[in-house]
């Protein structure tokens, strides 16, 4: 909070630096009279809502503009819980313990706090004695080593004592621009050369008054000429050359209360050397560009392995050079993959919050637990996982878990549990909700789904988890009320599409009075997909192996034909049509003939239909490329969106069940 | 940065690649020009207008292929050797034209290039100018307007093509 406000100071936002030393307040209060009674949630929802204030500003100047909201309001409510706070714990609440407590220290304090005070650059300063005879100071000031921030300290100082002095020089220079200023002003000290018309014990006082000084070494001088560092006129012209924006712009203004010399408050974190390197972030277009050249390298690859000019020869050591090859391609090329995938642990982090305002918002008592937070899923995946998370959760906490005295009647612990767990299933992450609330309301949920008009067959015919699932349907609320968080009948449909968007499905499941829990099921990553290759003619194609529910050759008693001259075939008690893909797409050279090739029973939804391919060629596991956007239109007639490229670098056409499926049945 | 931007634009300012597409000589652009390669085999996209030849492997980029006789209705000729695909970048697509051979670089001043006639039945719908490389007159390069030629009201065709070609095998 501490570095907050030094920093939001120096870039003179002053909303955010005089909310970040109100909430300091509080801390601080805390830390050093360490109080009886304190209410640690109301303290959490302020830093919170501070930190929303705070998160919004940073939002807008990301967008280019002016983070002027005011936080008038949030820090009169800290300032207000403080007080409150010190007179419930039988403080004086107008005595400021900052100022109590450096006023114990034997030196007075520097720089009393003005209204307005004008940063100027040396160059235009003018002595504020006036008139008197200058002295020349020499004064090197040590800094604590563990003090932080040490470069705005350094340049704290410099602007405390411009009001004072005639000329000023300083080293390292260039304090806030240089990368490598803290580390010499620790090291070496803050040196500091300057003609001052005060008296030495003055000037001696203003330096006095820095934070975290260990020492200070502060003498005066007969002549400028003894300084140790005291560039001329046009050496410093020269400098101002080369670095053409001046240490201070001379126009900026600044608020008193900005960075206060004389605060002795709580330490900022010292520099985490140790902590950082662990991860960098890289921009995804190079991720991207990367798995695009490993990709062409498995490709070059089997071109070289396979290349006709080696048909027929006898190569043992080449055929094990080459193996090993493809190995490392392999395991390269996983590792590639696995460069995309993050854990969920910030998504379900962000859970907490959510959980937290809520219970509070509703008088509810409840924690979340999270279960596998380390699970990784595709970075696409997890960036589109927070919205249907934070619907469920929502919907567990305000239609799932009880209030306290309701649970209490009931004999469950007061306070809720939501269980948010992520695990990996085979190709699949398994996300669930759990919560151990009342559970789904089966009467309520069938009586709703028939005002809307849902049911389709007789309500003793169905299951309870079909009657669960109803809560999936667009509009659907049993919240009779719009509150804040539901009864819009939104979220759910929310949390639907945007799952069937990731390619993944959402079921729930509950037990009356014992709680309810949803299931999320998504692919690990959308990248890639186990395909099957088929041929039809001399083209290839490639059709997604979870659409597939069997393939056989048909006998041809099998296939019949309606009156419309269109193949049908009956399985599993269902009429189902045959497409053939050589006749969809126009291939001339395709097998006529259906009992020489192989039928594929493809479901998509609900729909069954079966396609004709001449051959089946094999499962892969195939990176799904999408077809150019000048292609854009032809795939809304087709049933293809993408395509895949196989070992010998050859082009396949992904089919699409769904799309394959609208394009026979009319909707 | 946006200086070497302005520059590589100046370098390339009326600079066009020219290429030959039976008897007449086209250019395009230098500055959308991705690279030439020879022809890549083929893999079909069914439903698509005739021209659309499909698309290519081109290093692990998919990239449609456009025949560009086909595209300006002449008559389809046997790729061969010195068949090349130029692929160039319109609107961040990748797209190759397949034409019937390369032939070199040309600078032509933008006082050089005259407009095409407005002719109503006009099929330099997709040309932008006339190169004139000599003063007679003589050898001329058709300037292509590739914005046009791929735009929108491009694919607008397309679609009309599409349904026209559905249609009637929606009715079977």
């Amino acid at each position: 909070m501490h570095t907050i406000k030094g920093s939001a100071a120096m870039m003179m936002f002053t909303d955010i630096s005089t909310l970040a030393h109100s909430v300091e307040d509080i801390f601080f209060y805390l830390r050093e009279l360490h109080p009886q009674k304190v209410d640690v949630s109301s303290i959490t929802d302020l830093v919170l809502e501070a930190v929303d204030f705070m998160k919004g500003e940073m939002d807008r100047l990301a967008d280019g503009e002016t983070p002027d909201a005011s936080s008038a309001e949030l820090r009169q409510k800290t300032e207000d819980f403080l007080r409150a706070m010190k007179v419930e714990n039988g403080d004086d609440p107008d005595v400021d313990l900052r100022k109590a407590k450096s006023g114990a220290q034997p030196k007075p304090q520097a720089a009393p706090p003005k209204a307005q005070q004008y940063y100027i650059a040396p160059a235009k300063a003018e002595p504020s004695g006036g008139g008197g005879k200058l002295h020349v100071y020499e004064a090197v000031l040590h800094f604590e080593l563990d003090c932080g921030m040490v470069e705005v300290r350094a340049f704290t100082v410099v602007n405390n004592l411009k009001e004072h002095v005639a000329e000023l020089h300083f080293l390292p220079e260039k304090i806030l621009e240089d990368d490598q200023a803290p580390e010499a002003i620790l090291r070496d000290g803050f040196r500091l050369w300057f003609t001052s018309a005060a008296s030495p014990e003055d000037v001696k006082k203003i330096l006095d008054g820095t934070s975290y000084l260990t020492g200070l070494d502060f003498r005066e001088l007969a002549s400028t000429a003894e300084c140790g560092y005291w560039p001329s006129a046009a050496e410093l012209a020269a400098g101002a050359a080369v670095d053409a924006e001046p240490i201070v712009p001379a126009i900026h203004k600044e608020t008193a209360d900005a960075p206060p010399p004389q605060e002795k408050t709580e330490k900022p974190p010292a520099h985490p050397h140790h902590e950082e390197a662990q991860v960098i972030s890289v921009r995804v277009d190079k991720l991207e560009r990367l798995m695009d050249l490993v990709g062409e390298l498995v490709i070059a690859e089997s071109m070289v392995t396979q290349n006709p000019d080696l048909a027929g020869l006898e190569l043992d050591n080449f055929q094990k050079a080459a193996r090993q090859l493809h190995k490392v391609g392999r395991e390269l090329q996983d590792s590639v993959m696995s460069l995309r995938m993050v854990p969920v642990d910030p998504v379900f982090k962000h859970m907490n919050r959510i959980v937290r305002d809520m219970t509070k918002k509703l008088c509810k008592k409840a924690r979340l637990v999270l279960v596998g937070a380390d699970t990784e899923v595709d970075k696409t995946i997890s960036e589109h996982l927070g919205d249907p998370l934070m619907h469920i959760v929502r919907n567990s906490i305000d239609h799932g878990i009880e209030l306290p005295e309701r649970r209490k009647e009931l004999g469950k612990p007061e306070s809720g549990t939501v269980m948010l767990s992520a695990t990996n299933e085979g190709g699949e992450v398994v996300i669930k909700i759990a919560d151990d609330g009342s559970g789904m309301d089966r009467a309520k949920i069938l009586e709703k789904a028939r005002q809307k008009g849902l049911l389709t067959k007789p309500e003793a015919e169905y299951t309870d988890k079909e009657v669960y699932n109803f809560i999936f349907a667009p509009g659907f609320s049993t919240n009779d009320q719009v509150t804040e968080y539901s009864g819009r009948g939104v979220g759910m449909d929310v949390v639907v599409s945007n799952i069937k968007a990731l390619g993944g499905k959402v079921t729930v499941d509950s037990t009356p009075g014992q709680g309810s829990t949803t299931t999320i099921r998504i692919p690990l990553t959308l990248a890639i997909v186990d395909g099957m290759n088929l041929e039809v003619g001399s083209s290839s194609f490639t059709l997604p192996i979870s659409a597939i529910r069997r393939s056989f050759r048909p006998e041809p008693s099998q296939v019949f034909i309606d009156a419309e001259g269109r193949e049908m075939l009956i399985e599993d008690g269902r009429c189902c049509p045959i497409v053939r893909l050589g006749q969809v797409y126009g291939i001339e050279d395709a097998e006529p003939d259906l009992t020489q090739g192989i039928l594929l029973l493809v479901e998509s939804e609900d729909r069954l239909f079966a396609l004709a391919a001449d051959r089946l060629l094999g499962v892969q596991q195939i990176v799904v490329k999408p077809l150019s956007v000048y292609l854009g239109n032809v795939t809304n007639t087709t049933g293809i969106t993408s395509c895949t490229l196989l070992g010998d670098g050859s082009i396949s056409l992904i089919i699409d069940p769904a799309k394959t499926a609208e394009l026979i049945y009319t909707s | 940065m946006s200086e070497e931007i302005l520059e590589e634009e100046d370098t390339q300012k009326d600079k066009y690649l020219t290429f030959f597409l039976g008897e007449e000589t086209y250019g395009i652009d230098i500055r959308v020009v991705m690279e030439i390669i020879g022809i890549l085999p083929i893999t079909k996209v069914p439903e698509v207008p005739d021209y659309v030849q499909g698309i290519i492997n081109l290093r692990g980029k998919i990239i449609p292929v456009v025949d560009m006789r086909l595209r300006f209705h002449r008559e389809f000729r046997d790729y061969t050797d010195r068949t090349c695909v130029i692929v160039i970048k319109v609107a961040e697509m990748l797209i190759g034209l397949i034409i019937d051979g390369v032939s070199e670089v040309l600078t032509i001043p933008a006082a050089k290039v005259v407009p095409p006639p407005d002719l109503r039945a006009s099929k330099n719908r997709y040309i932008r100018g006339i190169g004139r490389l000599r003063e007679d007159g003589q050898d001329v390069v058709l300037l292509l307007d590739w914005e046009k030629l791929f735009s929108e009201d491009e694919q607008a065709a397309m679609e009309e093509a599409q349904t026209q070609g559905t249609a009637p095998a929606a009715a079977e």
